[in-house]
């Protein structure tokens, strides 16, 4: 997939580390939670961030928001360098981007009524008038499948799905340029889930805005995004159109994780994939068994040497542990990815080109 | 939000209910009031003729009846010592009392709500440090303990300030700031931590990512939301104001509700003791109550049965 349009925000490097202690006299260690992540999005386009809990994919959306500063790398939106927060110029910001984040109800405050929530950006931005935000709160709530009158409802009044419909309302009322949802459908039934993916691609749709999609659910990414980044302990592993990334990986984390996705198809060759054209091109090249990861699960605390995946690859070859490999474009087929396997620069451990997975039925 | 009143209403009148009668059995409990009343080595004929005439001899479901009936007639009894009714020698203690915990209440509020606010707002800084130290200690030291040494410090030492005794506002400071210092500590530690857990909330944090600037945020969302449990512990404050005063009263002998139900416990004066026992629940209630509706007032997932949530 080609990325066309205007470039609307370029995170370059973004390395954020949190000084962690270990009890109460230990050394204090360092976790590098985000480690050199560079992400480019632009309007009308989607971008899926995805990989295990602790990842560092929320914090590198916090990063992209301006909400937390990176302690190197940095944002620029609209070609502009993200200013410090708390000044007035990241205020107004605030306004172009909007959060949607994972649980609903704790996102509303639950003494308030949807509509005046829904009205309160419209309040700090000043946009329309007071007598013109009944009738914008109302669009509002119909442009997410909502009716106006639940502008009159608390939060509790609610189901989730229009919880998350009624925060999306919230996030949108600004007309912002940028959408970060973290997680935004994983707190909510299955049923609802497509309904509220169905819904970011209509707005999507109507208003050009970019989202960046933070997701640990592969399906559900491969239905909303046109680009894909794979991260592993605070680094993007792979990169591309959900077709490549999503149905023939080429990072041996990412196989793995695809391997994971249930898929009742899967067994007559054919790797899921739904949605209008959204990461369609069906039958990608899984065989049948999936990939169990052994070893230690990541710990961002004691980051392996070299590639941080190593200690859990099947792959790995020797290079591996001493040298981490950096995320470029493979010369053959222009695919993304931080492997020395991948690029042929290492032959792995067993000698096979590709390991025999390790076969679940 | 009538049928939520309604119901409050009625679980207050049923605790009364209970109260009366844990009252009553107590009081069965306690002995024959007969031989309580007219001394162990009574002649039996005064005994008998007492129990005729106060129907101690009556099945007791009768009697509880009875009892019940005058209770809520406001017929309390009379008191053992000096055969005044009860009801009137509490009611002449009430406003003694209420002169010490009314203003430390006021202290409490005034004080521990501002402190916790402000150290949740400035967490782990050297003021938010301060103020809980200063909340522990204030929260762990009895009330007879800093009652005494504010009597050492402020009477004996200095001699600024009278010991005890009720015979001018000047005598109030003393037990007014010993009752008001314990409140205001736990209303401190209690406040920050509502607040803190406000401030972690999803929904402040994506109303800052909104732009919303702190100190709206921090006024619309966190001091109301935080606000709710913080009405519980006030709420259980005002509850006390007649009963919470009964060791400092002792401390600085003040004539108060305190006062007269130690005295009345040790000369067994059982018609002022349950007086004052149901005195104190009926305020209790009655804060309950207040709160509850407030609850109702703050959050609204209380105010009744939700509207369809789907449709």
């Amino acid at each position: 997939m080609t990325e066309r349009g205007e470039p609307l925000l370029h995170a370059q490097d973004l390395v954020r580390r949190y000084a962690v202690r270990r009890g109460l006299f230990g050394r204090a260690a360092e976790l590098r939670a985000v480690d050199g992540v560079s992400l480019t999005l632009r309007r009308g386009r989607t971008l899926g961030l995805v990989g295990e809990s602790g990842c560092g994919k929320s914090t590198a959306g916090r990063m992209v928001l301006g909400l937390e500063e990176p302690d190197s790398g940095g944002v620029a939106f609209l070609n502009e360098r993200m200013p410090p927060p708390g000044t007035p110029e990241w205020r107004r910001l605030r306004a172009r981007m909007a959060l949607v984040p994972q649980d609903p109800l704790g996102a509303l405050d639950r003494r308030l009524t949807i509509g005046a929530q829904v009205a309160e950006p419209l309040e700090i931005h000043r946009l329309g008038t007071r007598a013109g935000r009944p009738a914008r709160v109302a669009d509002l709530l119909r442009g997410v499948g909502l009716r106006p009158d639940h502008a009159d409802r608390y939060p509790h009044e609610l189901s989730g799905g229009q919880r998350q419909r009624a925060v999306l309302a919230r996030a949108l009322a600004t007309g912002p340029d940028l959408l970060v949802c973290d997680e935004p459908i994983s707190a909510l039934d299955v049923s609802i889930q497509a309904q509220v993916m169905n819904l970011l691609a209509d707005v999507q749709a109507r208003t050009g805005v970019a989202i960046l999609f933070i997701s640990h659910d592969l399906r559900a990414v491969r239905q909303t995004s046109h680009r894909v980044a794979v991260m592993y302990l605070g680094r993007v592993v792979e990169e591309g159109g959900p077709d490549e990334v999503l149905h023939a990986p080429a990072h041996p984390y990412a196989r793995a994780l695809v391997s994971a996705i249930p898929d009742p198809r899967r067994r007559g060759g054919q790797g899921g994939g739904r949605g209008g054209g959204r990461g369609g091109g069906q039958g990608g090249g899984q065989g049948g068994g999936r990939i169990v990861l052994r070893g230690d699960p990541p710990n961002p605390a004691a980051r392996p040497s070299g590639c941080a995946f190593h200690p859990r690859c099947p792959d790995a070859a020797r290079v591996c542990a001493e040298r981490a490999p950096v995320l470029k474009r493979r010369p053959h087929d222009g695919r993304l990815v931080a492997c020395h396997v991948a690029h042929g620069e290492a032959a792995p451990r067993d000698g096979t080109t590709r390991p025999v997975p390790e076969t679940v039925r | 939000m009538i049928r939520f009143l309604g119901l409050r209403l009625g679980r207050a009148i049923l605790t009364m209910a209970l109260v009366v009668t844990f009252a009553f059995v107590v009081l069965r409990l306690s002995g024959d009031p007969a031989l309580l009343i007219l001394s162990a080595d009574a002649p039996p004929e005064a005994v008998a003729a007492f129990r005729e005439a106060w129907g101690l001899n009556d099945p007791i479901w009768q009697q509880y009846l009875r009892y019940f009936a005058a209770i809520a007639r406001g017929d309390l009894g009379q008191s053992m010592r000096d055969g005044r009714p009860a009801v009137e020698l509490v009611a002449e203690r009430v406003p003694a009392t209420l002169a010490l915990t009314v203003p430390a209440l006021l202290i409490k509020i005034g004080l521990g709500i501002p402190a916790g606010v402000y150290a949740a707002l400035h967490r782990n800084s050297f003021a938010d440090r301060a103020v809980m130290l200063l909340a522990v200690a204030g929260f762990t030291v009895p009330s007879f303990v800093l009652g005494l040494v504010l009597v050492l410090v402020f009477a004996v030492g200095l001699g600024w300030l009278p010991s005890g005794g009720q015979d001018s506002w000047r005598h109030a400071v003393l037990p007014v700031v010993t009752l008001g210092v314990g409140g205001a500590a736990v209303l401190a530690r209690f406040t920050r931590s509502a607040m803190l857990e406000v401030l972690g909330q999803p929904y402040m944090r994506t109303a800052l990512a909104k732009g919303v600037p702190w100190a709206r945020a921090v006024r619309r969302h966190a001091l109301p939301n935080a606000a709710i449990p913080t009405v519980t512990v006030v709420g259980f404050m005002v509850g006390s104001l007649l009963a919470g005063a009964v060791v400092v009263e002792s401390v600085f002998s003040w004539p108060g509700v305190g006062r007269l139900l130690v005295v009345a416990v040790a000369n067994r004066d059982l018609a002022v003791v349950q007086c004052i026992l149901l005195l104190v629940a009926a305020t209790m209630v009655a804060a309950n109550l207040a709160v509850d509706l407030l609850y109702g007032a703050l959050d609204p997932r209380l105010r009744g049965p939700a509207r369809g949530a789907t449709a």
